[in-house]
């Protein structure tokens, strides 16, 4: 892949650094009053999602990375890893258990899921912002009983656990929103 | 419009001020047929002239003629990226005071800052540092006698991860510990001058040996709130030294593979014919207006940066 000059690097733009893929986050350029122009760059570790500041000499340059990010439907799981298709193409990839850590308590079969391609292999899924699911197992809660705002809690059919308000039942559709893991609203089938 | 009135009355303060001390106004060319050899400065160029890095050689030569104290503003071009502190065209006080050396220079510029950073700045409370002070006070490290593996190490301590196609030298080195751990640190809260930087950053400053037997440059860097307002020095009025400076600075050049830069051939005639010992000091004013206006960066005060020029 091409290579990018610091003054290239911008929010958004993903390179390679000692073999693994990073996604820039912030680039400022900093220098001393005539001295050595430098790049305080902050990264995200697409594989381990860590972010780190690295300062780069001004004007070097980092090799591009092949990271994609397309849009496929979940198919099933074998335990070890997750298959994906790509609607229109019908190309199948496999995520491991690594790519689909925050995903797999969320995503149903037939989800449309954006899959985070590094060479084209996948490395990350994130999920729908909001999934349906249903309510496998909930204590009854007090009918009626509005106050004390905790909830109960209660678990989703993938075997996420949220908390719901207390008139939610066993069985009920809700809908969550995935990024931050909270319940949304019930869904009427 | 608040950021380009707020500039009208900067520019007015900075007149008067100039004003009041007698110091001679004076418009130079931006066009030169030379440039500067600094290896970290890269200049603009149209067809087979420079676009000034600063107007400091044709002040120089106007010195050399007999103007006495002189002061210029005007536009400065360096072909940098752009970002919070920086555009590739921006705007540059410059003055020189005839008679002067760098200590009674900063005096002035003490006062200039104080007059136009009116409500930040208490003139009894400038701070005054050397180079190796700062750096012991914040690093525990000697910056004249640490060796360049020991500055790695340190920044390894301190968990500073850099980067770099090439071995960075003891200088780079150096720059890097001031950015990370000593810039931020300076001019809290008041003025800090920071003064008697190591030979090898002199560019066209005086040299001088400190007590200790170190050579330093007599020169100084102002520091308010983290940033670099201003570089000043006693200027270097010896021709050869001159020359052999610029030789010096194109020998790093084609080390790196940076392209040679014809030099000022005028200006060095006129530190030939004379140069009156003086003291000059570059101000950029975008940063002084940002910190007035309370502003985070320098688009927020440039009319239009050069992403919307």
């Amino acid at each position: 892949m091409a290579n990018f000059s610091t003054n290239e690097f911008k929010g958004g733009l993903k390179i390679i650094l000692d073999g693994q893929p990073y996604n820039i986050l912030e680039n400022e350029y900093v220098k001393p009053g005539k001295g050595q122009a430098f790049n305080r760059v902050r990264i995200r570790n697409l594989l381990t999602g860590r972010v780190i500041d690295k300062t780069f000499k001004s004007g070097d340059t980092a090799e591009g990375a092949d990271v994609q990010e397309m849009d496929m439907q979940y198919l099933y799981n074998d335990g070890e890893q997750w298959h994906f298709m790509a609607s229109e193409t019908f190309e199948q990839v496999q995520a491991d258990a690594n790519a689909v850590i925050d995903a797999k308590k969320w995503i149903k079969e037939q989800d449309v899921c954006t899959v985070m391609l590094w060479n084209g292999s996948p490395i990350n899924i994130a999920p729908p912002n909001f999934v349906t699911l249903a309510i496998t197992e909930t204590d009854p809660g007090v009918r009626g009983d509005t106050s004390g705002g905790g909830g109960k809690p209660a678990t989703l059919e993938t075997g996420a656990v949220v908390r719901v308000p207390l008139f939610v039942q066993q069985g009920e559709l809700v809908k969550v929103d995935t990024r931050t893991g909270e319940y949304v609203s019930r869904v009427k089938e | 419009m608040e950021a380009i009135r707020a500039r009208a009355q900067l520019l007015r303060s900075v007149r008067d001020f100039f004003y009041s001390r007698e110091v001679l106004e004076v418009e130079t060319p931006i066009l030169s047929c030379a440039g500067l050899p600094d290896p970290h400065l890269h200049s603009f160029q149209a067809n087979s002239f420079f676009l000034h890095t600063s107007p400091e050689f044709p002040m120089k030569r106007l010195l050399a003629s007999g103007s006495g104290s002189i002061y210029q503003i005007c536009k400065v071009f360096r072909q940098e990226e752009q970002g919070r502190l920086h555009n590739p065209e921006f705007s540059m006080l410059e003055w020189y005071r005839d008679g002067y050396d760098y200590r009674s220079l900063m005096k002035e510029v003490a006062q200039l800052f104080a007059a136009l950073l009116v409500d930040q700045i208490e003139l009894s409370a400038v701070e005054t540092i050397s180079y190796q002070d700062a750096f012991l006070q914040h690093t525990g490290i000697d910056p004249f006698a640490e060796t360049p593996d020991g500055l790695m190490e340190y920044l390894r301590a301190v968990g500073i991860d850099w980067q770099a196609s090439v071995e960075l030298d003891r200088q780079a080195l150096l720059d890097l510990i001031l950015l990370h751990q000593i810039e931020p640190k300076l001019g809290k809260g008041r003025l800090t001058f920071l003064i008697d930087y190591p030979a090898e950053q002199a560019a066209l400053a005086r040299l001088a040996q400190t007590s200790q037997g170190h050579w330093i440059a007599e020169r100084f860097e102002v520091y308010f709130q983290g940033i670099d307002l201003a570089n000043g020095y006693t200027e270097l009025a010896n021709a050869d030294e001159q020359r052999q400076r610029f030789a010096a600075d194109q020998r790093y050049r084609a080390a790196q593979s940076l392209v040679q830069i014809p030099v000022d051939q005028r200006f060095l005639a006129a530190l030939e014919a004379g140069l009156p010992a003086c003291a000059g000091v570059a101000v950029g004013l975008d940063r002084v207006l940002m910190l007035q206006l309370h502003k985070q960066s320098l688009a927020e005060v440039i009319a239009f940066p050069v992403d919307r020029a």
